[in-house]
């Protein structure tokens, strides 16, 4: 497992984003385009990411970008995958990066058409959980009983989509699941991508301070909490095969995978969940790991 | 050598295409342009056309796939009709205001509900808005020419043109068109070049956001605003018409085929009552002249082979000795009157101050036939009752029953 240690020195996100404090999403890039290098060209929908990207005539973002409508980010890769094969460009990364709700929601037509198509890109939905962007709305990506500007009483009263299953239905060279906290897990996965051809569907769990309701500096911490307690499991999936990897690999064999109790605290999001609510989220939790580990044969 | 062929209004847009060497093409199967991505694939797949052929899931990744590989330097080209073309919407507006040069040919249809698979206007008109460049097309040569001079201008100006033609009456109709040689036709139209290229040594963040008011680059000069980036989108659409001319004379020398005059006229000189029509009217407006001119009416015809920019000034000047403009569309700006007749009027109220009596008639909406038998009876039936002090208030419905 590479160490932040072990990563390339260069940077892709200058100083001076204008991302909110303690952005999970802004951690994660950086380390996307440390493995990615300076040879990609990213497409993005309107979302926290254009955010990152600055307003013109400045951005921090030292890779080609192009910024596209909302429902489009993998036709727009596909644009852009086409367009440089027509020209004989071949030495380009094409990347589509989006949030949940671009992706869970309102892409969804899209990223199914790309990849069923097998178009050769990788695909990036960084999960926040909620319409970050517009305001902290519900999206098909929140938790149960999480509070959105939208859920505002009773909260979310459905369970996140499975959206990974639904992308591996398309016979992906290659899904991986990652998070904001572990950049030696992220940066080594991304690694793998991009040596990778075809549709490559990376999955960044990204905590957001703003829309979660925790401490800007305690970003880090929530994504270790989310993997400690199996909200979000660290794998990869290759020819149908699926391993564990860091962490998440660590707590199948010690066992010691922690309750929801406290991952759901540290949030004011959840704040509002009854004790039934609770049970059934750790249910949940619970089948998805079990799940998991079955497939990873652990 | 050019050569005659015998062929539809479909597979003379992919031939144009064809010969126009595109690079990309994003298509979505949608009746009655369907053929046209049909015809390009089969193009593709026998290696007679080098292109990546993108068969979307949507409209709207097929216009998102042509902007994005547009954007990377590519030539592209699609094909759509109706709500397809409405699907596409949003992503009209991006294109323009990307200022890609993509070349779309759509076969006109009406929209639903209810559904109709047959022809009129209302899908290119309602798009009016977006800030493409709007070519129509009176018969299948036409289709031929104007995609071939739609990428010219297009690469010209960098905005994206829509090549319209009636969809099954030109789509579905066979007629000769003369096609040129593809050595003709690469002098006429040289490889695209981009005004740019991705370069990871000077990396871009194309479209972003941008702010109301301009803010200054790392070098202190002051930058286009949100306002700014559109008036240049006006601007630019405000000095088409002069480049089309000169494309359209360009085009006229090297294939003898002349569309430099955004109007197409018909004894329209000495007329004391113009026909004004686009598409496939203007043909039957053609054929109608004659009869009525046989009668004794003055009459002759304006077609526009070009819709957006709107050529006004060319139209006002072009009807400045007609007593009587009656207009036939096939597209309605529901709730007031065609779309057409409010341009034609509003043309008219800035140029010149001529004031003819400007008729609108609704016509063909869902493939309803019109013939040029139609266009002589309602002409001699509107004179009849002007002469009697009828006044003509609003849109004329005609042929549609009960």
């Amino acid at each position: 497992m590479a160490t932040t240690l072990d990563l390339p020195g260069e940077e892709f996100i200058l100083p001076g984003t204008r991302t909110c404090a303690g952005c999970g999403l802004s951690i994660a890039y950086r380390y996307i385009l440390k493995a990615l290098g300076p040879k990609t060209i990213v497409t993005l929908p309107a979302c926290c990411l254009t955010i990152l990207h600055g307003i013109y005539p400045k951005t921090p973002i030292a890779v080609n970008a192009v910024n596209n409508t909302f429902a489009s980010t993998a036709a727009s890769a596909t644009g852009l995958v086409a367009g440089l094969k027509a020209r004989g460009i071949n030495d380009f990364t094409v990347v589509g990066m989006a949030g949940d709700g671009g992706t869970f929601d309102m892409g969804i037509q899209a990223l199914s058409g790309a990849a069923e198509r097998q178009t050769d890109f990788i695909y990036i939905c960084y999960d926040n959980e909620a319409y970050m962007n517009t305001g902290v709305q519900r999206s098909s990506a929140t938790p149960l009983g999480a509070y959105t500007t939208t859920t505002p009483v009773l909260t979310k009263q459905q369970p996140k989509k499975n959206f990974l299953k639904i992308m591996e239905a398309h016979n992906l060279s290659y899904l991986a699941t990652t998070c904001s906290s572990y950049p030696g897990d992220l940066y080594e996965k991304f690694l793998k991508a991009k040596n990778k051809k075809g549709t490559r569907f990376m999955h960044v769990a990204s905590p957001c301070p703003a829309g979660w309701g925790y401490p800007a500096s305690d970003t880090v911490k929530i994504g270790r909490l989310a993997v400690e307690s199996g909200v979000v499991i660290l794998y990869e999936v290759e020819g149908g095969e699926l391993k564990l990897t860091g962490k998440s690999l660590n707590i199948a064999r010690s066992g010691r995978k922690k309750r929801v109790n406290e991952y759901l605290e540290a949030q004011g999001r959840f704040s509002k969940m009854p004790a039934e609510l609770v049970e059934e989220f750790q249910k949940e939790v619970d089948r998805n790991w079990d799940d998991v580990l079955r497939r990873a044969k652990l | 050598m050019s050569a005659t062929k015998i062929i539809t209004g479909n597979e003379t847009a992919a031939l144009a295409a064809k010969l126009c060497k595109v690079q990309v093409i994003a298509a979505y199967p949608i009746t009655p342009q369907s053929k046209i991505p049909e015809t390009l694939s089969a193009y593709v797949e026998s290696g007679e056309l080098d292109a990546e052929f993108v068969r979307v899931e949507s409209e709207h990744s097929a216009m998102g796939v042509c902007i994005s590989a547009s954007l990377v330097g590519a030539r592209v080209f699609t094909a759509t009709s109706a709500n397809g073309l409405a699907y596409m919407n949003e992503q009209l507006h991006w294109a323009a205001g990307a200022r890609v040069p993509i070349v779309m040919a759509v076969a006109n249809r009406g929209l639903g509900a209810p559904w109709t698979i047959l022809n009129d206007m209302q899908d290119t008109l309602s798009q009016r808005d977006t800030g493409w460049i709007q070519l129509y097309c009176k018969n299948n040569q036409e289709i031929l020419d104007k995609v071939i001079m739609a990428f010219k201008l297009s690469e010209r100006v960098l905005v994206p043109t829509m090549v319209c033609f009636d969809g099954f009456r030109l789509s579905h109709t066979v007629m000769p068109v003369e096609v040129p040689d593809q050595k003709e036709v690469d002098e006429f139209l040289p490889p695209f070049e981009p005004v740019y290229e991705i370069d990871p040594d000077n990396p871009i963040n194309i479209n972003p956001v941008v702010m109301t008011d301009p803010l200054p680059g790392p070098d202190g000069e002051l930058c286009p605003s949100y306002m700014g980036f559109r008036r240049r989108l006006q601007k630019t659409l405000e000095n088409v018409l002069p480049v089309y001319r000169e494309v359209g004379t360009e085009f006229a020398e090297k294939f003898g085929r002349d569309y430099s005059d955004p109007l197409y006229r018909y004894r329209a000189d000495d007329a004391e009552i113009l026909f004004v029509a686009q598409g496939s009217v203007a043909s039957e407006a053609t054929a109608a002249t004659d009869i009525l001119r046989d009668k004794g009416i003055k009459i002759g015809v304006l077609g526009l082979n070009i819709f957006r920019p709107f050529p006004a000034e060319d139209l006002s000047n072009a009807t400045k000795n007609a007593r009587v403009l009656a207009v036939f569309e096939k597209g309605i700006s529901y709730g007031y009157e065609g779309v057409l007749c409010s341009e034609l009027k509003a043309a008219l109220f800035s140029h010149n101050g001529h004031r003819p009596q400007v008729l609108n008639f609704i016509v063909g909406l869902g493939g309803k036939d019109l013939n040029p038998g139609d266009l002589v009876g309602a002409i001699e039936d509107v004179l009849a009752k002007m002469k009697e002090g009828h006044e003509m208030k609003t849109p004329q419905w005609l042929g549609s029953g009960v």
